[in-house]
């Protein structure tokens, strides 16, 4: 883990190196600690860039397959959505743990006519996947945990 | 006197001599020959004609004869069944003169068009499927007659590559290996599921074309093995597809899209990271491998002899509140015979071949820009949300449909490739909920909410009433390169 926060000089990173060494649960993602965004950086053997927008700050993993993958977390600390664009998508069972199987939950129930997008719409989680198997773009957030002042069009 | 009647009597028979010495001989001096229309398809007819030319009364009759197919004695060839372009001489030659013959030649295409169905599915199956056009695709073990002819398989441009299910497929169709010899399998991931199973060989064969010791995927069902990787469950909101006929809606997808190759060079030892798409079955859990180009899953078009840069799909309009089946046409080759050429009003979409917009044009709607595709194995037409579009949605046996009040919405959006060309597209509407519950397969007028951020999914409702043509990634055509969509 030390190279990683080498491998950086932007301060926030700085901050999740030090709450990376004290010891959070090595699990990932949706609705966790901010901490899980370098455990997720580490899974995915990527390089990590954070944007500061004051209402949230969002962490942008370029995976090592090419998909980025972006994290943002609300000022308490929490990672309240995910996106991700790539030709390969993520590993949901790593990015949105137990939300991973409330949405295969979700659409198992739905009766597909056809072939379409992914589209879970529920007051405690939305997951949205769409493009085609060159290029997937998918995002993930719950609803409940989303800061005053952010929109869901922000997460992208 | 009788001296006199001698002379007379020899000078009549001299006179009616000379009457039949002075006839023109009836000789043949040239024969030319035509045959129209051509080029013509494998097993088509056509007429041909011959021009004797000749002096006297000559016969103006020839015999027919073909170096390839055949041609009847009254000059109608029937052309012999061809992968590609095939040059056939046709020689007609006088009956009265056999020296004299003139030749002709006629061009054999291979037959490109077969039929495309849009009805309920493979039945019967606990679902009817909407807005899938389904064909028929034949495979067999590779160099020999042990084949299956499998009907209901969708079309889909939205992916590359011919996936089979296990289930329905009959013949033994043989491994292919990875580089080590091992066992090849694939994860395949779609938007709504995913397949897994073994990468196997055949030679396809739909309408004239074929395609020799192919790369399929076979999609096996979880009860199968090897077992799927989690590492490939894990990247799928949905299930194996593979299950049953029931979890597809199909027997088979026959991807025909925008790329040769259904992962490509990131999948190839050329690129950094092995992704979890091919995978080296040769111990349980099965490895993620690199493989060649050649070994991965092609679009089956490139390999066609001809015919090989794109596919051009034809569907008729439907009706408002659509209709219980429609038939149209696939036809292979963008450009390459008359029943596939580009026609003027065609407007050529570019699409970028790599990057995170890989195979997307732009669309814009009330002046905003989105990312876009244009697919035949979706469904309906899935754009925006709710909020953004003005458009009520509805709940529809769990999944959420437009269902606009009054019905239908009229709506406009501006499509744009990455070569700048733009064009309008109207489209209509349709309160899903009414048309779901109805009796009727075939809907231009299908729509549903699909953000993420905000894009438009054009899917099997934006084909009818249109020829969409889709040319692949680096094939020349009369337009220039795929990938491009144009129509």
């Amino acid at each position: 883990m030390k190279w990683l926060c080498n491998a950086s000089k932007r301060w926030p990173l700085l901050l999740f190196c030090v709450l990376a060494v004290m010891s959070f649960p090595a699990r990932a993602v949706l609705g966790d600690g901010a901490a899980s965004v370098l455990n997720d950086q580490a899974r995915m053997k990527g390089s990590l860039r954070s944007v500061d927008a004051k209402a949230y700050v969002m962490h942008e993993i370029t995976a090592d397959t090419g998909t980025l993958v972006r994290e943002y977390v609300s000022p308490g600390g929490v990672v309240f959505a995910v996106a991700w664009e790539g030709q390969f998508p993520p590993d949901f069972q790593q990015l949105l743990g137990p939300y991973y199987q409330q949405a295969r939950r979700a659409t198992a129930q739905q009766e597909r006519h056809g072939r379409a997008p992914i589209f879970v719409d529920t007051p405690s989680l939305v997951v949205q996947q769409s493009g085609h198997p060159r290029s997937f773009h998918g995002q993930a957030y719950i609803p409940q945990l989303i800061p005053q002042g952010v929109k869901a069009s922000d997460i992208r | 006197m009788r001296r006199f009647a001698l002379l007379f009597v020899v000078g009549i028979v001299l006179w009616i001599a000379g009457c039949s010495s002075s006839t023109t001989p009836s000789t043949v001096t040239g024969v030319t020959v035509t045959c129209l229309p051509s080029p013509i398809q494998s097993g088509q007819q056509n007429q041909c004609n011959a021009v004797v030319t000749g002096t006297g009364t000559f016969i103006t009759t020839v015999t027919w004869m073909a170096n390839a197919g055949s041609i009847a004695s009254n000059g109608v060839f029937t052309a012999p069944v061809v992968l590609s372009p095939t040059i056939v001489t046709i020689t007609g030659t006088s009956t009265q003169n056999t020296s004299q013959s003139g030749t002709t030649t006629v061009t054999i295409n291979p037959v490109n068009a077969t039929p495309i169905t849009v009805d309920a599915g493979p039945q019967p199956q606990s679902f009817t499927a909407v807005n899938e056009a389904f064909t028929s695709v034949t495979v067999c073990v590779p160099n020999t007659n042990t084949c299956q002819t499998i009907d209901h398989v969708l079309v889909d441009t939205g992916t590359s590559g011919l996936r089979l299910l296990s289930s329905v497929l009959t013949v033994p169709l043989p491994q292919q290996n990875d580089s080590s010899g091992n066992p090849l399998d694939e994860c395949m991931l779609f938007l709504d599921g995913y397949g897994w199973g073994p990468v196997a060989l055949a030679d396809i064969s739909i309408a004239g074309e074929k395609a020799s010791s192919a790369p399929v995927q076979v999609m096996i069902p979880n009860s199968s093995s090897p077992p799927v990787p989690p590492t490939c469950s894990n990247r799928s909101m949905g299930a194996n597809e593979g299950n049953s006929v029931s979890t597809l809606g199909a027997n088979g997808i026959l991807g025909v899209g925008l790329f040769q190759q259904d992962c490509g060079t990131k999948c190839t030892p050329a690129n950094g990271t092995i992704p979890p798409v091919y995978y080296d079955c040769s111990a349980s859990p099965c490895n993620p491998t690199y493989v060649t180009l050649a070994q991965q899953v092609p679009n089956p078009v490139i390999l066609f002899s001809f015919d090989n840069n794109g596919v051009m799909i034809f569907l008729p309009s439907v009706p408002a509140g659509g209709v219980p089946t429609e038939t149209g046409s696939l036809i292979f080759g963008v450009g390459t015979q008359t029943n596939n050429a580009l026609p003027q009003s065609a407007t050529v979409y570019t699409v970028p071949d790599t990057g995170t917009n890989a195979g997307e044009l732009t669309t814009t709607f009330n002046g905003v820009s989105y990312p876009s595709t244009i697919e035949s194995g979706a469904s309906g037409i899935f754009f925006l949300d709710s909020a953004t579009t003005g458009i009520a949605s509805c709940a529809v046996k769990g999944f959420m449909w437009y269902c606009p009040t009054p019905s239908p919405d009229n709506l406009s959006a501006i499509n744009q490739g990455a070569n700048g060309n733009k064009g309008v597209v109207n489209f209509s509407i349709e309160d899903a909920s009414t048309l779901l519950y109805s009796v009727n397969t075939a809907f231009s007028t299908l729509g549903a909410p699909a953000p993420v951020p905000g894009s438009f999914d054009w899917g099997l409702s934006f084909f009818f009433g249109k020829t969409v043509f889709t040319a692949i990634d680096t094939k020349n055509t009369p337009a220039g390169p795929g990938p491009y969509i144009a129509y």
